[in-house]
């Protein structure tokens, strides 16, 4: 075994950006696997020196624990507001926002379409699971049509609680987006065009070509009350249904 | 000038390197201002129409998170939206500046003037323990001297500092030397004077993150201690104001801002009556000079706490004087500007000046 574990060997590494802190998320998440992605794509690109990014408030608001990279922690929402200006004062820097559906889709709305309309050269990375998972599984603006959650137990009703959001839709008709997409990390084929999606998005930010905006559709084994398994194949089975996954927009010459 | 012009012009020229601000009467000539001024044509300052007060005040906490020098403004109702943001940048120690060009309230008011913002600025506003470095100009000059002066406060110290300004400053016109140009920070400067910053990781430092939260209660207490003993220091250190004929005075009026203009007003036609009147007017509202009236009231009275509100620096007055003498306020509100003649008749009735009720 010990003879096997060599340099010459090695066909896989942890980024180094990466670093070794336990993790605070469930069993079966797929922010562990974004993170990973995304400190990948900035030491690929080394932008390690000009990367600052902002996290949310909601599950991923302890981001800056696992990359090992500058970051802003937003208040509720405001982490485009805040991009917003870190990038127009750092013009070479890669600037990226990195939000659940309720901090992006609901109390962030407004920050969230003026930042892609107005072009600023920031990338947007939108976990979408359907539901408030730090809180404790709570109706989102994305929760689908019938769906179970703590406040909404009886299933998503129309008259009740509206219809869900597709924000990524909004965001591919606005002018100032140059790049929207929507990604999954549930197999190994979707990890790979996640992580080409958020390397395009990065790309755009330090290269200054308007707005992009990466939703990944995402589970939530423990807000949803799956298994990781039965989470991910419910993903595929009812999120993918309503949320189509593939490019929405791309107006940038490869 | 206008007191507004005079804080465009003043940030332009002070090194600021971002404005973000959403229009609000009667403050909206300083973004105006910016705009047709064109800075990032010249000192590359950058001026951006945000989508809210909400969204300005996170551009400043992102700018000043980022080691930059960046100012917001508003009025009144703007700056209610933006206490969360203030809180934020308080807790997580980020330098910035806001000016408060103050209306009428509560709620949507009016757009005519006021000073009914005293207790929001001087109590922090949002939530939690903290302050804000408040400084309150009472004229066009000090509009425009104080940009700096603030922005050198708020990094001296990481803390967030507001200009708390009213209807009547911002809009008066008078006459104004502006200050010097002083060149925008370069790079290099704004790392060595800002380690702390979130300005990209370079070689291997420690990360920098810009945050508020602490899960731990040991941690944050713990936080909340260091930001107590700095609001200490700021105490002990940044206490302004201004005296006018306190020397021999039997009566003291306190007076910040444009009310302070009034006051002195009332003084020179109270001295040709005979009654000696002084004036202190803060400048600085927090650290508020809480030692200095303390010694006014044993020389003094009685003191009037003059305001353009219900009675809100009267309490700092009162507890700043701990019974010494008598404190009694005297003020309008719903956008009334009283005349020094108003102020004078409720000096003589509050404390029994006969030779004023002949």
């Amino acid at each position: 075994m010990e003879n096997i574990i060599s340099p010459e060997n090695i066909v896989y590494q942890k980024p180094k950006l990466l670093n070794d802190t336990d993790m605070h998320y469930c069993p079966g998440c797929s922010h562990g696997v974004v993170h990973k992605l995304i400190a990948e794509v900035i030491e690929e690109l080394g932008a390690e020196e000009k990367a600052v990014g902002v996290s949310p408030v909601g599950c991923a608001v302890f981001a800056y624990k696992y990359i090992d990279i500058d970051w802003q922690e937003a208040a509720h929402g405001r982490a485009p507001a805040i991009a917003t200006a870190i990038k127009r004062l750092w013009p070479d820097h890669l600037v990226f926002t990195y939000q659940g559906d309720g901090d992006l889709a609901c109390i962030g709305t407004a920050e969230t379409i003026h930042a892609l309309n107005r072009g600023e050269n920031i990338a947007i990375i939108f976990i979408n699971n359907a539901i408030y998972g730090m809180t404790g599984g709570q109706m989102a603006p994305t929760t689908l049509m019938g769906m179970k959650t703590a406040t909404c137990p009886y299933g998503r009703q129309a008259d009740l609680h509206g219809y869900p959001l597709k924000i990524t839709e909004i965001a591919a008709q606005l002018e100032g987006t140059c790049y929207v997409t929507r990604q999954s990390v549930h197999s190994v084929a979707a990890i790979r065009k996640a992580k080409r999606a958020i390397r395009q998005a990065f790309e755009n930010s330090i290269n200054r070509r308007g707005s992009s905006l990466v939703e990944i559709v995402s589970t939530c084994s423990s807000g949803w009350k799956k298994t990781p398994v039965e989470a991910n194949e419910w993903m595929t089975d009812k999120m993918f249904d309503f949320y189509h996954v593939g490019d929405l927009k791309n107006t940038v010459e490869d | 000038m206008k007191g507004n012009e005079a804080i465009a012009h003043a940030a332009i020229r002070c090194g600021c390197d971002g404005y973000f601000g959403y229009p609000i009467t009667p403050q909206s000539e300083i973004l105006e201002t910016l705009a047709a001024e064109k800075p990032w044509e010249t000192t590359g300052m950058v001026v951006l129409q945000a989508e809210s007060e909400v969204a300005s005040i996170n551009m400043i906490y992102g700018g000043g998170g980022a080691g930059k020098r960046v100012m917001t403004s508003s009025s009144s109702p703007g700056v209610a939206l933006m206490q969360e943001g203030i809180a934020y940048m308080a807790g997580a120690e980020v330098p910035g500046l806001i000016v408060n060009v103050q209306r009428g309230g509560p709620g949507l008011g009016t757009i005519q003037p006021s000073q009914g913002d005293y207790f929001q600025a001087t109590r922090g506003g949002g939530n939690g323990d903290y302050y804000v470095l408040v400084l309150a100009p009472s004229s066009v000059q000090e509009m425009a001297d104080f940009v700096d002066l603030a922005f050198e406060l708020s990094f001296k110290y990481r803390i967030p500092a507001m200009i708390l300004s009213d209807g009547v400053v911002g809009q008066v016109m008078e006459k104004v030397v502006l200050p010097p140009f002083k060149p925008r920070r370069t790079e290099e400067e704004i790392l060595r004077e800002c380690p702390w910053a979130s300005t990209g990781r370079k070689g291997n430092r420690p990360i920098n993150v810009i945050t508020s939260l602490e899960l731990k209660p040991e941690a944050m207490e713990k936080h909340n201690l260091h930001l107590q003993e700095k609001y200490k220091t700021i105490r002990a250190n940044e206490v302004r104001y201004e005296e006018i004929q306190t020397e021999d005075a039997e009566y003291l009026i306190v007076a910040f801002g444009s009310a302070a203009r009034i006051a002195q007003k009332a003084i020179s036609d109270l001295r040709s009556k005979g009654i000696r009147v002084g004036l202190l007017r803060p400048i600085t509202l927090w650290p508020f000079p809480t030692e200095r009236i303390q010694q006014l009231s044993e020389q003094v009275k009685g003191i009037l706490s003059f305001e353009i509100n219900a009675g809100q620096m009267v309490e700092d007055v009162r507890l700043a004087v701990e019974g010494r003498c008598p404190v009694a306020h005297y003020g309008k509100m719903g956008g009334i500007v009283p005349t020094p003649d108003e102020l004078i008749q409720a000096l003589a009735k509050d404390f029994q000046i006969n030779a004023l009720n002949s």
